[in-house]
């Protein structure tokens, strides 16, 4: 088990910082493409985005759901935030997929409540590739709180019911899951007040 | 970190449970003085590289009792433990071991050199040498302390006795 460890934030209090700055621009400017200047050695099969908001947000309160291709992430991640795992999705508080092709259906996690719509699940979704770079994917158009008119968000590697999924979590509103998209050290948000209009 | 240590994250809690010579030896270097352990450090053949899985750091851990020992359980109070977590090189590949750091207090260089200590512990090549050049010695020394600091004790006693009186 200890070969799997892989190291912590080198600066864990500049770090983890650095890392809410970028989740909280990321989710107040859904769909913004924004790109993590950390050193991190991330454990497998996670992508540098994925690990350092995992660090920076995960502690022994807030039950961790994860996919079967980013369990061998989980012995660092227990580790170091001490969130203990959940086999049930609606349990979670925070979720971690590595493969977007086996995404469970997002209204399998929990939305949270009419009374409190903030205690819902958080899912950080690493896929094959964000921005520019994302040549085959699918390009988003985005339009909802934090964006001046429509925004567009290129992503490759969301199954392709995704949006379809997304636009149901979105009318649960004020319910509804979050997502934080990474992809590398590049992460997007996509808040459930976020529309998805497909072009 | 300025909380409580999360149970899941002391060195007991680990899914491998230490084996008894591990936590002999985890207390000894827990207990030894900083300035013996970074003499041992000095005085190795061979000092390996390593890093760093968890920054040394400070936070509380929370110190249960239990009353006369078999009552409740009960918050007695919280106390500052110094704690790092390190990985030794080895070989290429740099799959080395991992070993962990709990002291009392707040040297966190005491944390580093136990948790360095702790991972040669555990190979086999080093073990023998350091269990006799530095383990038992540590363990002779706090004895000794302990020892002296009863007697002087011990100097000072006074027997308190209660006649038994038969019922008649």
């Amino acid at each position: 088990m200890n070969d799997q460890l892989s190291p912590g934030f080198a600066d864990p209090v500049g770090a983890a910082q650095a890392t809410f700055r970028a989740v909280l621009t990321a989710l107040s400017e859904p769909g913004k493409l924004l790109e993590l200047e950390l050193t991190l050695e991330p454990p497998a099969p996670l992508g540098l985005a994925a690990a350092a908001i995992a660090l920076s947000l995960l502690d022994g309160d807030t039950p961790l759901w994860c996919d079967p291709a980013s369990r061998n992430a989980m012995p660092s991640l227990r580790f170091h935030t001490g969130a203990p795992l959940v086999e049930a999705p609606e349990r979670a508080r925070f979720a971690l997929i590595a493969d977007p092709a086996l995404l469970p259906s997002l209204a399998a996690f929990d939305a949270g409540s009419d009374e409190y719509p903030d205690r819902s699940a958080t899912l950080i979704i690493e896929v094959a590739a964000l921005g520019p770079s994302a040549t085959g994917g699918t390009e988003l158009v985005l339009r909802g709180p934090g964006i001046p008119e429509r925004r567009s968000l290129a992503v490759r590697g969301l199954p392709a019911g995704f949006p379809a999924e997304w636009q149901a979590n979105h009318a649960r509103f004020p319910r509804g899951v979050d997502v934080i998209l990474t992809a590398g050290g590049r992460l997007a948000g996509l808040p459930r007040s976020t529309l998805i209009e497909e072009l | 970190m300025n909380s409580t240590v999360p149970d899941s994250q002391s060195p007991a809690a680990l899914p491998a449970q230490p084996s008894d010579a591990r936590r002999r030896w985890m207390a000894a270097l827990a207990r030894a003085d900083r300035a013996s352990l970074e003499a041992a450090w000095r005085d190795l053949p061979e000092r390996p590289g390593y890093r760093h899985l968890r920054q040394p750091e400070i936070g509380l851990a929370m110190v249960r009792g239990r009353m006369g020992g078999t009552g409740q359980r009960f918050n007695l109070g919280e106390m500052t433990v110094a704690r790092a977590t390190v990985r030794i090189d080895q070989g290429p590949d740099g799959a080395g071991t991992v070993g962990f750091g709990y002291v009392a207090g707040r040297d966190l260089r005491h944390a580093e050199l136990a948790a360095l200590f702790d991972a040669l512990l555990q190979d086999d090549a080093h073990r023998p040498m350091l269990m006799a050049a530095l383990i038992v010695p540590l363990e002779r020394a706090a004895a000794e302390t302990r020892a002296a600091r009863e007697r002087a004790i011990q100097a000072s006693r006074v027997e308190f006795f209660t006649m038994v009186r038969s019922r008649e």
